[in-house]
């Protein structure tokens, strides 16, 4: 008796649950699709693709490591590309994250004039898209472009020249993310505002200077905000080509100091039509990536403060 | 520093250390000024050079005069017609519509069943879910397109607005997070009253959300407006292009003559600036939201 008038309810929670777990599947049901067949069916794809001649059309031989071994051994193409993504990299990302830094900083002050700064930090954030593109390469013109123009105004006489040069090409871009990380200070901002006021009256009451309070305060406290601009920052600078695709004529331009990575791999896959050989540097690609996010997980445990986390 | 004149004993080392500490901030304010103006400049200058080149006459775009004189005006006019840019907004309206239609409705779906209901094996699907996000379009891409060359809808516009009625990731996310911060009381009456799941997520937890949907609905927007890579592989009509890959022909065929290619981009960008000018609210909120990852 008391076990059946026990059951009923339970049974009836029982059903209730599996009733939300139904809607709970179907409601996801969307995205489960989606990435069966838009990622990770294509994702297995390539990866088979990889170690084949795939060109889409006619051929889809397996051919083993053959495209591994001709990317790493005997591609300087691909060695290039490398070369050119790492040095993007190194330079953008913390170039980026120093001026987002600095100016979050300096706009939470009490500065004069901090309703109009932070419109005009504002800016980079709306002019986006091919539009953007086509202003830098005007700005880098080498004749008649602003950046030269300002140059030879302050006593350069041999500016750069820029994305005609290989030297200065790679420069150019950095300095074009540069001015579009500057609208990005919104998340530095809500870091800042975070912050407990106390421990700054706790710094001042000790003495500490500003650049003292900035050192052992901000820095810690934003520690988190730093992090994750740096793994999304990474990650998109690994990824970084779309820009070199539009801004340079022939697309890598000149003497391939702007074939990134990824526009080696677009060249490879949508231009030569090598899918195969595309697949495996794509699959390379994926897995340095995955690398350096595990790594920078691993390291934020040493240095990146959480507030409010348990251990 | 009100306080100066309110202490009661002002002995002349005090009222030195005062002095310092007055001169100290000073200083500083005017380095913090002078470091903003340089930032600033630096993210100005090419915005208003754009505008100047734009308005030039065409004598005057090799020069470095900032103000035209006199302004052209028609640049924008003769810029727009000497393309079919027309046509080309009428694409990428319609595009970014069903884009933004597609994202909204199948990322806050998915956000609602993340967020609001319980089944086996909801936190490892939604970490795989967080962990494409970090996945390189590189490496989807290829494969992407093979599978739309075989369904033939490489040239029409399938292969980039299909994708999106199957939840974005990242909105999906931001949506989670807003769903998850909307009382559990106001779902919980209505379930008691005999309500389905879709009935709450379409009448209680959508009404409660519209800001965020707004922020999501306004990033698809920008992020399809934008697309420069996507458009470029799978439309080969000219008669279909975007205004994004309009504007990058209209480069490389025109003998480059700045002040239309800069007049053409303004136009561009035009309705980007306006809608995130008018809805800044809801795109600081989306910033401060996706801050949210770190944690």
């Amino acid at each position: 008796m008391a076990a059946t008038k026990g059951a009923r309810p339970r049974r009836f929670a029982l059903s209730m649950r599996a009733k939300e777990a139904l809607a709970g599947y179907l409601f996801i049901l969307p995205w489960a699709i989606g990435f069966l067949v838009f990622v990770a069916g294509p994702m297995l794809f390539s990866l088979y693709a990889s170690f084949t001649n795939y060109n889409v059309t006619s051929k889809f031989d397996w051919i083993g490591l053959a495209n591994y071994k001709k990317m790493f051994f005997s591609d300087p193409f691909y060695w290039k590309s490398v070369w050119n993504t790492l040095y993007f990299t190194v330079f953008s990302v913390p170039i980026n994250i120093a001026v987002g830094v600095v100016s979050a900083v300096l706009l939470f002050q009490n500065v004069p004039f901090q309703r109009m700064w932070r419109t005009i930090f504002y800016l980079p954030k709306v002019l986006t898209g091919v539009a953007v593109l086509m202003l830098w390469v005007w700005v880098f013109n080498p004749q008649d472009g602003l950046m030269n123009n300002f140059l030879r105004s302050i006593g350069v006489d041999n500016p750069p020249l820029w994305f005609a040069s290989p030297k200065w090409s790679k420069p150019a871009l950095i300095v074009m993310s540069a001015w579009s990380a500057t609208g990005g200070i919104l998340l530095y901002l809500a870091g800042l505002q975070a912050i407990p006021k106390q421990l700054y009256e706790a710094a001042q009451i000790d003495g500490a200077s500003g650049w003292r309070q900035f050192l052992n305060v901000t820095l810690p406290m934003l520690s988190s905000t730093i992090f994750f601009k740096l793994i999304t920052g990474i990650n998109g600078a690994m990824q970084y080509w779309e820009a070199a695709l539009i801004v340079t004529n022939p697309p890598g331009s000149p003497s391939n100091s702007t074939l990134f990575n990824g526009l080696y791999i677009w060249n490879t896959a949508f231009r030569d039509m090598k899918m195969g050989y595309a697949s495996a540097m794509a699959w390379v690609m994926f897995i340095i990536t995955m690398i350096l996010a595990a790594i920078q997980f691993w390291g934020s445990k040493r240095w990146v403060y959480y507030e409010g986390e348990r251990r | 520093m009100a306080t100066i004149s309110r202490s009661p004993q002002m002995t002349p080392e005090l009222i030195r250390s005062r002095q310092r500490h007055l001169i100290y901030t000073i200083a500083w304010k005017t380095a913090a000024v002078l470091v903003l103006a340089a930032v600033s400049s630096f993210i100005l200058f090419p915005a208003l050079w754009m505008l100047s080149t734009a308005l030039k006459p065409d004598d005057q775009v090799a020069l470095a005069n900032w103000i035209p004189r006199p302004p052209v005006w028609r640049n924008f006019i003769e810029a727009w017609t000497s393309v079919p840019f027309t046509r080309y907004t009428i694409n990428t309206a319609l595009y970014s519509a069903a884009c933004v239609i597609g994202e909204t409705l199948s990322s806050s779906l998915v956000a609602y069943g993340f967020a609001r209901l319980r089944f086996p094996g909801r936190n490892l699907l939604f970490g795989i879910m967080l962990s494409t996000m970090m996945i390189p379009g590189m490496v989807t891409m290829i494969p992407q397109y093979v599978l739309f060359s075989k369904l033939h809808w490489v040239g029409s516009y399938l292969p980039l607005v299909v994708p999106k009625f199957f939840g974005t990731p990242f909105f999906i996310f931001l949506l989670r997070q807003m769903f998850m911060g909307i009382p559990e009381e106001l779902c919980e009456a209505a379930r008691i009253d005999g309500a389905n799941e879709f009935w709450i997520y379409s009448r209680v937890i959508l009404p409660l959300s519209k800001a965020s949907l707004a922020t999501v609905a306004l990033m698809s927007f920008e992020g399809a407006w934008n697309a420069y890579v996507g458009p470029v592989l799978y439309i080969s009509n000219t008669k279909l292009y975007t205004v994004q890959v309009g504007l990058a022909m209209f480069k490389s065929s025109s003998q480059t003559e700045w002040q239309h290619l800069m007049a053409a981009s303004i136009i561009v960008m035009l309705p980007i600036i306006i809608l995130f000018s008018a809805f800044q609210r809801y795109f600081t909120e989306g910033a401060a939201i996706s801050g949210g990852v770190k944690g």
